[in-house]
Protein backbone atom coordinates (compact mmCIF):
# COMPACT_ATOMS: atom_id res chain seq x y z
CA UNK A 1 0.00 0.00 0.00
CA UNK A 2 2.87 2.36 0.74
CA UNK A 3 4.31 1.93 -2.73
CA UNK A 4 0.92 2.51 -4.30
CA UNK A 5 0.16 5.67 -2.36
CA UNK A 6 3.54 7.10 -3.31
CA UNK A 7 2.64 6.85 -6.97
CA UNK A 8 -0.76 8.49 -6.56
CA UNK A 9 -0.84 12.06 -7.79
CA UNK A 10 -1.49 14.86 -5.33
CA UNK A 11 -5.14 15.80 -5.09
CA UNK A 12 -6.26 18.64 -7.35
CA UNK A 13 -8.98 21.16 -6.60
CA UNK A 14 -11.30 20.18 -3.76
CA UNK A 15 -14.12 21.48 -5.96
CA UNK A 16 -13.20 21.72 -9.63
CA UNK A 17 -16.16 23.91 -10.56
CA UNK A 18 -15.87 26.66 -7.96
CA UNK A 19 -12.12 26.58 -7.40
CA UNK A 20 -11.36 26.91 -11.10
CA UNK A 21 -13.87 29.76 -11.38
CA UNK A 22 -12.23 31.64 -8.49
CA UNK A 23 -8.75 31.08 -9.92
CA UNK A 24 -9.86 32.14 -13.39
CA UNK A 25 -11.26 35.42 -12.10
CA UNK A 26 -7.97 36.06 -10.30
CA UNK A 27 -5.87 35.48 -13.41
CA UNK A 28 -8.33 37.34 -15.68
CA UNK A 29 -8.05 40.34 -13.38
CA UNK A 30 -4.28 39.97 -13.17
CA UNK A 31 -3.89 40.02 -16.95
CA UNK A 32 -6.42 42.85 -17.31
CA UNK A 33 -4.48 44.96 -14.78
CA UNK A 34 -0.78 44.31 -15.35
CA UNK A 35 1.36 44.78 -12.28
CA UNK A 36 -1.45 44.22 -9.77
CA UNK A 37 -1.03 41.15 -7.60
CA UNK A 38 -3.99 38.80 -7.26
CA UNK A 39 -4.34 35.89 -4.86
CA UNK A 40 -5.63 32.41 -5.65
CA UNK A 41 -7.65 31.83 -2.52
CA UNK A 42 -8.22 28.09 -2.91
CA UNK A 43 -6.51 25.48 -0.73
CA UNK A 44 -4.18 23.30 -2.76
CA UNK A 45 -1.21 21.04 -2.26
CA UNK A 46 1.17 21.72 -5.11
CA UNK A 47 3.42 19.04 -6.61
CA UNK A 48 7.09 20.05 -6.18
CA UNK A 49 8.55 22.29 -7.48
CA UNK A 50 5.44 24.19 -8.59
CA UNK A 51 3.88 26.96 -6.53
CA UNK A 52 0.23 26.61 -5.49
CA UNK A 53 -0.62 29.47 -7.86
CA UNK A 54 1.06 27.85 -10.88
CA UNK A 55 -0.62 24.56 -9.99
CA UNK A 56 -4.00 26.28 -9.72
CA UNK A 57 -3.47 27.89 -13.14
CA UNK A 58 -2.72 24.47 -14.62
CA UNK A 59 -5.87 22.99 -13.10
CA UNK A 60 -7.91 25.98 -14.29
CA UNK A 61 -6.68 26.27 -17.87
CA UNK A 62 -5.00 23.07 -19.10
CA UNK A 63 -6.73 20.17 -20.81
CA UNK A 64 -6.46 17.90 -23.84
CA UNK A 65 -6.49 20.90 -26.16
CA UNK A 66 -3.43 22.61 -24.67
CA UNK A 67 0.08 21.28 -25.38
CA UNK A 68 2.23 22.11 -22.37
CA UNK A 69 6.01 22.57 -22.14
CA UNK A 70 7.74 21.96 -18.81
CA UNK A 71 11.21 23.19 -17.90
CA UNK A 72 13.69 20.75 -16.40
CA UNK A 73 12.54 21.39 -12.84
CA UNK A 74 8.84 21.12 -13.58
CA UNK A 75 9.42 18.17 -15.91
CA UNK A 76 10.91 16.04 -13.18
CA UNK A 77 9.29 14.68 -10.07
CA UNK A 78 5.57 14.64 -9.58
CA UNK A 79 4.46 17.35 -12.02
CA UNK A 80 4.08 15.33 -15.26
CA UNK A 81 2.03 12.67 -13.48
CA UNK A 82 -0.05 15.34 -11.77
CA UNK A 83 -0.83 17.07 -15.07
CA UNK A 84 -1.54 13.79 -16.84
CA UNK A 85 -4.00 12.75 -14.16
CA UNK A 86 -5.80 16.04 -13.52
CA UNK A 87 -5.55 17.90 -16.84
CA UNK A 88 -4.89 15.27 -19.51
CA UNK A 89 -2.78 17.80 -21.36
CA UNK A 90 -0.18 16.60 -23.87
CA UNK A 91 3.41 17.43 -22.89
CA UNK A 92 5.68 18.66 -25.68
CA UNK A 93 9.46 18.91 -25.91
CA UNK A 94 9.58 21.76 -28.44
CA UNK A 95 8.95 25.18 -26.92
CA UNK A 96 7.37 26.52 -30.11
CA UNK A 97 4.59 23.90 -30.00
CA UNK A 98 3.40 24.77 -26.50
CA UNK A 99 0.18 26.64 -25.75
CA UNK A 100 1.34 26.92 -22.15
CA UNK A 101 4.72 26.64 -20.46
CA UNK A 102 5.37 25.95 -16.80
CA UNK A 103 8.73 27.37 -15.76
CA UNK A 104 10.06 26.64 -12.31
CA UNK A 105 13.59 28.06 -12.74
CA UNK A 106 13.35 31.50 -14.41
CA UNK A 107 17.13 31.96 -14.25
CA UNK A 108 17.55 29.12 -16.73
CA UNK A 109 14.48 29.67 -18.88
CA UNK A 110 14.68 29.65 -22.67
CA UNK A 111 14.26 33.03 -24.42
CA UNK A 112 10.69 34.29 -24.78
CA UNK A 113 10.99 34.32 -28.56
CA UNK A 114 11.58 30.56 -28.46
CA UNK A 115 7.88 30.12 -27.74
CA UNK A 116 5.01 30.55 -30.19
CA UNK A 117 4.28 34.23 -30.80
CA UNK A 118 1.17 33.61 -32.91
CA UNK A 119 0.75 34.60 -36.53
CA UNK A 120 -0.47 37.88 -37.95
CA UNK A 121 -3.96 36.65 -38.78
CA UNK A 122 -4.23 34.55 -35.62
CA UNK A 123 -2.27 36.33 -32.88
CA UNK A 124 -4.12 34.38 -30.19
CA UNK A 125 -2.21 31.21 -31.11
CA UNK A 126 0.75 32.42 -29.07
CA UNK A 127 2.01 30.77 -25.90
CA UNK A 128 1.15 31.73 -22.34
CA UNK A 129 4.11 31.31 -19.97
CA UNK A 130 3.53 30.60 -16.30
CA UNK A 131 6.75 31.44 -14.49
CA UNK A 132 7.34 30.62 -10.83
CA UNK A 133 9.46 33.26 -9.13
CA UNK A 134 10.67 33.41 -5.50
CA UNK A 135 8.40 36.39 -4.81
CA UNK A 136 6.26 38.98 -6.59
CA UNK A 137 7.81 41.75 -4.51
CA UNK A 138 11.30 42.50 -3.26
CA UNK A 139 13.08 42.31 -6.60
CA UNK A 140 14.36 45.13 -8.77
CA UNK A 141 11.54 47.54 -9.56
CA UNK A 142 10.28 48.07 -13.10
CA UNK A 143 7.71 50.56 -14.37
CA UNK A 144 4.80 49.24 -16.42
CA UNK A 145 2.37 51.05 -18.72
CA UNK A 146 -0.14 50.12 -21.41
CA UNK A 147 -3.71 48.78 -21.59
CA UNK A 148 -5.07 47.90 -18.15
CA UNK A 149 -2.94 50.54 -16.41
CA UNK A 150 -4.39 54.00 -15.72
CA UNK A 151 -1.06 55.84 -15.81
CA UNK A 152 1.89 53.76 -14.72
CA UNK A 153 2.25 50.77 -12.42
CA UNK A 154 5.30 49.37 -10.75
CA UNK A 155 6.25 45.79 -10.13
CA UNK A 156 9.25 44.24 -8.43
CA UNK A 157 9.18 40.49 -8.88
CA UNK A 158 12.22 38.69 -7.55
CA UNK A 159 14.36 36.06 -9.24
CA UNK A 160 14.04 37.10 -12.88
CA UNK A 161 17.23 37.46 -14.93
CA UNK A 162 17.97 40.89 -16.42
CA UNK A 163 17.54 39.51 -19.91
CA UNK A 164 13.90 38.72 -19.11
CA UNK A 165 12.96 42.42 -19.16
CA UNK A 166 14.94 42.99 -22.35
CA UNK A 167 13.03 40.12 -23.91
CA UNK A 168 9.71 41.55 -22.68
CA UNK A 169 10.56 44.81 -24.43
CA UNK A 170 11.35 42.93 -27.63
CA UNK A 171 8.12 40.96 -27.11
CA UNK A 172 6.15 44.22 -26.89
CA UNK A 173 7.63 45.33 -30.20
CA UNK A 174 6.06 42.28 -31.85
CA UNK A 175 2.52 43.36 -30.92
CA UNK A 176 -0.09 42.17 -31.80
CA UNK A 177 2.05 39.03 -31.79
CA UNK A 178 3.98 37.93 -28.74
CA UNK A 179 3.80 35.68 -25.69
CA UNK A 180 1.81 36.47 -22.55
CA UNK A 181 3.41 35.94 -19.16
CA UNK A 182 1.90 35.15 -15.78
CA UNK A 183 4.30 35.32 -12.83
CA UNK A 184 3.43 33.13 -9.87
CA UNK A 185 4.73 32.93 -6.31
CA UNK A 186 3.03 31.15 -3.44
CA UNK A 187 -0.67 31.69 -3.98
CA UNK A 188 -0.21 34.97 -5.87
CA UNK A 189 -0.10 35.88 -9.55
CA UNK A 190 0.94 38.95 -11.55
CA UNK A 191 0.05 39.34 -15.22
CA UNK A 192 2.37 40.62 -17.94
CA UNK A 193 0.38 40.49 -21.18
CA UNK A 194 2.12 41.23 -24.48
CA UNK A 195 0.73 44.77 -24.41
CA UNK A 196 2.75 45.83 -21.39
CA UNK A 197 5.52 48.38 -21.85
CA UNK A 198 8.39 47.88 -19.43
CA UNK A 199 10.90 50.44 -18.22
CA UNK A 200 13.68 48.97 -16.13
CA UNK B 1 -6.67 10.72 0.53
CA UNK B 2 -9.50 12.27 2.48
CA UNK B 3 -12.29 13.64 0.38
CA UNK B 4 -13.20 17.23 1.07
CA UNK B 5 -16.83 17.67 2.08
CA UNK B 6 -18.85 18.43 -1.01
CA UNK B 7 -19.91 22.04 -1.16
CA UNK B 8 -23.57 22.83 -1.22
CA UNK B 9 -24.10 23.27 -4.91
CA UNK B 10 -26.19 26.26 -5.89
CA UNK B 11 -28.36 26.20 -8.97
CA UNK B 12 -30.62 23.67 -10.64
CA UNK B 13 -29.07 20.27 -9.87
CA UNK B 14 -29.93 19.07 -13.38
CA UNK B 15 -27.21 21.33 -14.77
CA UNK B 16 -23.59 22.10 -14.06
CA UNK B 17 -23.11 25.41 -12.26
CA UNK B 18 -23.77 28.19 -14.82
CA UNK B 19 -25.06 25.62 -17.37
CA UNK B 20 -21.87 25.14 -19.41
CA UNK B 21 -19.70 22.07 -18.85
CA UNK B 22 -16.24 22.63 -17.41
CA UNK B 23 -14.36 21.87 -20.61
CA UNK B 24 -16.39 24.51 -22.45
CA UNK B 25 -15.72 27.03 -19.71
CA UNK B 26 -11.98 26.32 -19.92
CA UNK B 27 -12.03 26.85 -23.68
CA UNK B 28 -13.88 30.17 -23.31
CA UNK B 29 -11.69 31.23 -20.40
CA UNK B 30 -8.52 30.65 -22.42
CA UNK B 31 -10.07 32.68 -25.24
CA UNK B 32 -10.93 35.52 -22.86
CA UNK B 33 -7.36 35.68 -21.54
CA UNK B 34 -6.05 36.03 -25.10
CA UNK B 35 -8.77 38.58 -25.87
CA UNK B 36 -7.60 40.69 -22.92
CA UNK B 37 -3.98 40.38 -24.08
CA UNK B 38 -4.89 41.56 -27.62
CA UNK B 39 -7.37 44.41 -27.03
CA UNK B 40 -10.00 44.68 -29.76
CA UNK B 41 -8.96 41.53 -31.62
CA UNK B 42 -11.69 38.95 -32.25
CA UNK B 43 -10.68 35.58 -30.83
CA UNK B 44 -12.50 32.65 -32.48
CA UNK B 45 -14.14 30.23 -30.05
CA UNK B 46 -16.23 27.07 -30.24
CA UNK B 47 -19.58 28.66 -29.43
CA UNK B 48 -22.08 26.20 -27.99
CA UNK B 49 -25.76 25.65 -28.56
CA UNK B 50 -27.57 27.45 -25.79
CA UNK B 51 -31.15 26.97 -24.63
CA UNK B 52 -32.26 30.03 -26.59
CA UNK B 53 -31.74 30.99 -30.22
CA UNK B 54 -28.75 32.78 -31.66
CA UNK B 55 -29.52 36.47 -31.64
CA UNK B 56 -30.86 36.38 -28.11
CA UNK B 57 -27.54 36.94 -26.42
CA UNK B 58 -25.94 33.50 -26.58
CA UNK B 59 -22.44 34.99 -26.87
CA UNK B 60 -22.87 37.22 -23.86
CA UNK B 61 -24.45 34.37 -21.93
CA UNK B 62 -21.51 32.07 -22.63
CA UNK B 63 -19.07 34.75 -21.48
CA UNK B 64 -21.07 35.42 -18.33
CA UNK B 65 -21.41 31.69 -17.64
CA UNK B 66 -17.64 31.28 -17.90
CA UNK B 67 -16.76 34.07 -15.50
CA UNK B 68 -19.59 34.05 -12.95
CA UNK B 69 -19.20 32.64 -9.46
CA UNK B 70 -21.35 32.30 -6.35
CA UNK B 71 -20.01 35.59 -4.95
CA UNK B 72 -21.11 37.64 -7.95
CA UNK B 73 -24.11 39.92 -8.21
CA UNK B 74 -25.52 39.94 -11.72
CA UNK B 75 -27.35 42.72 -13.52
CA UNK B 76 -28.79 42.17 -17.00
CA UNK B 77 -29.99 45.00 -19.21
CA UNK B 78 -31.56 45.12 -22.64
CA UNK B 79 -31.64 48.58 -24.28
CA UNK B 80 -30.68 49.97 -20.87
CA UNK B 81 -33.63 48.51 -19.02
CA UNK B 82 -33.72 45.67 -16.51
CA UNK B 83 -37.36 44.85 -17.16
CA UNK B 84 -37.34 44.12 -20.89
CA UNK B 85 -37.94 40.64 -22.27
CA UNK B 86 -34.38 39.66 -23.10
CA UNK B 87 -33.01 40.98 -19.80
CA UNK B 88 -35.68 39.26 -17.73
CA UNK B 89 -35.25 35.89 -19.42
CA UNK B 90 -31.44 35.96 -19.17
CA UNK B 91 -31.57 37.04 -15.53
CA UNK B 92 -33.99 34.20 -14.76
CA UNK B 93 -31.78 31.75 -16.64
CA UNK B 94 -28.75 32.65 -14.54
CA UNK B 95 -30.76 32.64 -11.36
CA UNK B 96 -31.89 29.11 -12.18
CA UNK B 97 -28.47 27.71 -13.08
CA UNK B 98 -26.33 29.60 -10.55
CA UNK B 99 -28.63 31.04 -7.86
CA UNK B 100 -26.37 34.09 -7.81
CA UNK B 101 -27.87 37.24 -6.44
CA UNK B 102 -29.33 39.42 -9.17
CA UNK B 103 -29.76 43.15 -8.93
CA UNK B 104 -31.07 46.10 -10.88
CA UNK B 105 -28.70 48.46 -9.08
CA UNK B 106 -25.86 49.31 -11.42
CA UNK B 107 -23.59 50.21 -8.50
CA UNK B 108 -24.16 46.89 -6.71
CA UNK B 109 -23.51 44.56 -9.65
CA UNK B 110 -20.16 42.82 -10.12
CA UNK B 111 -21.09 41.48 -13.55
CA UNK B 112 -23.36 43.42 -15.90
CA UNK B 113 -24.52 41.71 -19.07
CA UNK B 114 -25.83 44.17 -21.61
CA UNK B 115 -27.57 44.33 -24.93
CA UNK B 116 -27.25 47.64 -26.77
CA UNK B 117 -26.38 50.05 -23.93
CA UNK B 118 -23.69 51.06 -21.47
CA UNK B 119 -25.14 52.20 -18.13
CA UNK B 120 -25.14 55.97 -17.56
CA UNK B 121 -23.44 55.63 -14.19
CA UNK B 122 -19.65 55.28 -14.34
CA UNK B 123 -18.57 51.69 -13.86
CA UNK B 124 -15.83 50.78 -11.39
CA UNK B 125 -12.76 48.59 -11.35
CA UNK B 126 -14.72 45.95 -9.41
CA UNK B 127 -17.15 45.41 -12.27
CA UNK B 128 -17.10 43.50 -15.55
CA UNK B 129 -19.31 44.59 -18.44
CA UNK B 130 -20.33 41.75 -20.79
CA UNK B 131 -21.72 42.77 -24.17
CA UNK B 132 -24.00 40.67 -26.35
CA UNK B 133 -22.76 41.07 -29.91
CA UNK B 134 -24.71 40.14 -33.06
CA UNK B 135 -22.04 41.04 -35.67
CA UNK B 136 -18.53 41.32 -34.24
CA UNK B 137 -16.85 42.14 -37.55
CA UNK B 138 -16.86 45.92 -38.12
CA UNK B 139 -15.88 45.40 -41.76
CA UNK B 140 -18.65 42.91 -42.56
CA UNK B 141 -20.85 45.38 -44.49
CA UNK B 142 -17.86 46.43 -46.59
CA UNK B 143 -16.07 43.10 -47.04
CA UNK B 144 -18.18 39.96 -46.73
CA UNK B 145 -15.25 37.55 -47.01
CA UNK B 146 -13.99 36.41 -43.60
CA UNK B 147 -10.52 35.62 -44.93
CA UNK B 148 -10.17 39.13 -46.36
CA UNK B 149 -11.39 40.79 -43.16
CA UNK B 150 -8.80 38.80 -41.25
CA UNK B 151 -6.02 40.09 -43.52
CA UNK B 152 -7.27 43.66 -43.18
CA UNK B 153 -7.05 43.36 -39.40
CA UNK B 154 -3.68 41.59 -39.55
CA UNK B 155 -2.11 44.30 -41.65
CA UNK B 156 -4.11 47.18 -40.19
CA UNK B 157 -5.28 48.25 -43.63
CA UNK B 158 -8.41 50.03 -42.49
CA UNK B 159 -8.69 52.46 -45.39
CA UNK B 160 -11.88 50.74 -46.56
CA UNK B 161 -13.61 51.68 -43.30
CA UNK B 162 -12.69 55.33 -43.72
CA UNK B 163 -13.96 55.22 -47.28
CA UNK B 164 -17.22 53.79 -45.98
CA UNK B 165 -17.59 56.68 -43.52
CA UNK B 166 -16.55 59.18 -46.17
CA UNK B 167 -19.29 57.92 -48.47
CA UNK B 168 -21.76 58.86 -45.73
CA UNK B 169 -20.38 62.38 -45.71
CA UNK B 170 -20.51 62.59 -49.50
CA UNK B 171 -24.12 61.44 -49.54
CA UNK B 172 -25.63 63.05 -46.44
CA UNK B 173 -23.10 65.61 -45.31
CA UNK B 174 -22.34 63.78 -42.09
CA UNK B 175 -21.44 60.30 -40.84
CA UNK B 176 -24.87 58.72 -40.70
CA UNK B 177 -24.13 55.81 -38.38
CA UNK B 178 -25.96 56.17 -35.09
CA UNK B 179 -25.21 52.81 -33.51
CA UNK B 180 -22.47 50.15 -33.76
CA UNK B 181 -20.20 53.07 -34.63
CA UNK B 182 -16.70 51.66 -35.31
CA UNK B 183 -13.87 52.33 -32.87
CA UNK B 184 -10.11 51.84 -32.77
CA UNK B 185 -8.92 50.03 -29.67
CA UNK B 186 -5.49 50.81 -28.29
CA UNK B 187 -4.59 52.42 -31.60
CA UNK B 188 -4.38 49.02 -33.27
CA UNK B 189 -7.58 47.07 -33.88
CA UNK B 190 -10.75 48.28 -35.52
CA UNK B 191 -13.63 47.01 -33.40
CA UNK B 192 -17.42 46.86 -33.49
CA UNK B 193 -18.69 48.18 -30.14
CA UNK B 194 -21.87 46.08 -30.64
CA UNK B 195 -25.12 47.93 -31.45
CA UNK B 196 -24.80 50.45 -28.62
CA UNK B 197 -25.82 53.97 -29.65
CA UNK B 198 -22.83 56.10 -30.56
CA UNK B 199 -23.91 58.16 -27.53
CA UNK B 200 -22.24 55.42 -25.46
CA UNK B 201 -18.96 55.23 -27.39
CA UNK B 202 -17.16 57.84 -25.26
CA UNK B 203 -17.86 55.73 -22.16
CA UNK B 204 -15.73 52.89 -23.54
CA UNK B 205 -12.45 54.75 -23.47
CA UNK B 206 -10.38 54.44 -20.31
CA UNK B 207 -13.30 52.73 -18.55
CA UNK B 208 -12.30 51.44 -15.11
CA UNK B 209 -14.22 48.21 -15.65
CA UNK B 210 -13.10 45.30 -17.82
CA UNK B 211 -15.22 45.04 -21.00
CA UNK B 212 -15.83 41.60 -22.53
CA UNK B 213 -17.71 40.88 -25.76
CA UNK B 214 -19.33 37.63 -26.87
CA UNK B 215 -20.83 36.83 -30.28
CA UNK B 216 -22.50 33.40 -30.15
CA UNK B 217 -23.60 32.88 -33.74
CA UNK B 218 -20.41 34.41 -35.15
CA UNK B 219 -18.27 32.55 -32.60
CA UNK B 220 -16.03 35.41 -31.53
CA UNK B 221 -14.80 36.81 -28.21
CA UNK B 222 -13.10 40.14 -27.71
CA UNK B 223 -12.18 42.46 -24.90
CA UNK B 224 -11.12 45.94 -23.85
CA UNK B 225 -8.92 45.95 -20.74
CA UNK B 226 -9.52 48.72 -18.19
CA UNK B 227 -8.02 52.17 -18.89
CA UNK B 228 -7.56 51.43 -22.60
CA UNK B 229 -7.84 54.04 -25.32
CA UNK B 230 -10.94 53.58 -27.48
CA UNK B 231 -11.40 56.12 -30.25
CA UNK B 232 -14.46 56.52 -32.45
CA UNK B 233 -13.40 56.90 -36.07
CA UNK B 234 -13.82 60.35 -37.56
CA UNK B 235 -12.21 62.96 -39.79
CA UNK B 236 -10.52 66.21 -38.79
CA UNK B 237 -13.23 68.24 -40.52
CA UNK B 238 -16.01 65.88 -39.39
CA UNK B 239 -15.24 65.16 -35.74
CA UNK B 240 -17.15 62.46 -33.91
CA UNK B 241 -20.27 63.70 -32.16
CA UNK B 242 -22.91 61.99 -30.05
CA UNK B 243 -26.68 62.30 -30.28
CA UNK B 244 -28.39 65.21 -28.55
CA UNK B 245 -32.06 65.75 -27.74
CA UNK B 246 -34.15 68.86 -27.46
CA UNK B 247 -36.35 66.97 -25.03
CA UNK B 248 -35.59 65.86 -21.48
CA UNK B 249 -36.68 62.66 -19.72
CA UNK B 250 -40.41 62.91 -19.02
CA UNK B 251 -40.06 60.99 -15.77
CA UNK B 252 -36.88 62.36 -14.15
CA UNK B 253 -36.05 65.42 -16.24
CA UNK B 254 -32.54 64.21 -17.08
CA UNK B 255 -30.89 66.30 -19.77
CA UNK B 256 -27.75 64.22 -20.23
CA UNK B 257 -28.95 60.62 -20.59
CA UNK B 258 -29.84 58.54 -23.63
CA UNK B 259 -33.57 58.88 -24.28
CA UNK B 260 -36.09 56.45 -25.75
CA UNK B 261 -39.31 57.65 -27.32
CA UNK B 262 -42.42 56.09 -25.80
CA UNK B 263 -45.77 56.14 -27.61
CA UNK B 264 -48.57 56.86 -25.14
CA UNK B 265 -51.75 56.56 -27.16
CA UNK B 266 -53.17 56.28 -30.67
CA UNK B 267 -53.49 60.05 -31.02
CA UNK B 268 -49.82 60.84 -31.46
CA UNK B 269 -49.10 61.29 -27.76
CA UNK B 270 -45.52 60.46 -26.92
CA UNK B 271 -42.80 61.23 -24.46
CA UNK B 272 -39.08 60.62 -23.98
CA UNK B 273 -37.71 58.61 -21.07
CA UNK B 274 -34.24 57.53 -19.97
CA UNK B 275 -33.24 54.30 -21.62
CA UNK B 276 -31.27 53.40 -18.45
CA UNK B 277 -34.09 52.44 -16.08
CA UNK B 278 -31.85 52.21 -12.99
CA UNK B 279 -30.37 55.66 -13.65
CA UNK B 280 -33.86 57.13 -14.07
CA UNK B 281 -35.19 55.49 -10.90
CA UNK B 282 -32.29 56.84 -8.85
CA UNK B 283 -32.93 60.33 -10.15
CA UNK B 284 -36.66 60.08 -9.32
CA UNK B 285 -35.83 58.75 -5.86
CA UNK B 286 -33.57 61.76 -5.39
CA UNK B 287 -36.51 64.04 -6.10
CA UNK B 288 -35.93 64.89 -9.75
CA UNK B 289 -39.21 65.28 -11.62
CA UNK B 290 -39.83 65.33 -15.35
CA UNK B 291 -42.71 67.00 -17.14
CA UNK B 292 -44.76 63.78 -17.21
CA UNK B 293 -44.02 62.61 -13.65
CA UNK B 294 -47.15 61.54 -11.84
CA UNK B 295 -49.22 61.54 -15.03
CA UNK B 296 -51.66 58.64 -15.18
CA UNK B 297 -50.36 57.61 -18.61
CA UNK B 298 -46.88 56.89 -17.27
CA UNK B 299 -47.84 55.06 -14.08
CA UNK B 300 -47.03 51.70 -15.66
CA UNK B 301 -43.52 52.92 -16.58
CA UNK B 302 -42.55 53.71 -13.01
CA UNK B 303 -43.96 50.66 -11.28
CA UNK B 304 -41.33 48.28 -9.96
CA UNK B 305 -41.01 45.09 -11.92
CA UNK B 306 -39.61 42.16 -10.04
Amino acid sequence: MTALSQTLPQPGFADAVFDSQACFRAVLDALARPGEIRTMTVPLTAPAPLSPAATALALTLFDQDTPVWLDAGAGSGDVPGFLAFHCGCPLVDETERAAFALISAPGAMPPLHGFAIGEDRYPETSATLVIDVPGLTGGPAVTLSGPGIATVASAAPAGLPDRFWQQMTANRALFPLGVDVILAAGAEVLGLPRTVKVEV
Amino acid sequence: MSAAPARERPGDPAYNFAYLDEQTKRMIRRGLLKAVAIPGYQVPFASREMPLPYGWGTGGIQVTASIIGPEDRLKVIDQGADDTTNAVSIRRFFHRVTEVETTEETADATVIQTRHRIPERDLTENQILVYQVPIPEPLRQLEPREAECRKIHAWQEYGVMHVGLYEDIARWGHIARTYDYPVMVGGRYLMAPSPIPKFDNPKMTKMAALQLFGAGREKRLYAIPPHTDVKSLDFEDHPFEVQKWDETCGLCGAEDSFLDEVILDDAGGHMYVCSDSDFCRHRRDAGHRGAMAGHEAVRVLTEQVS
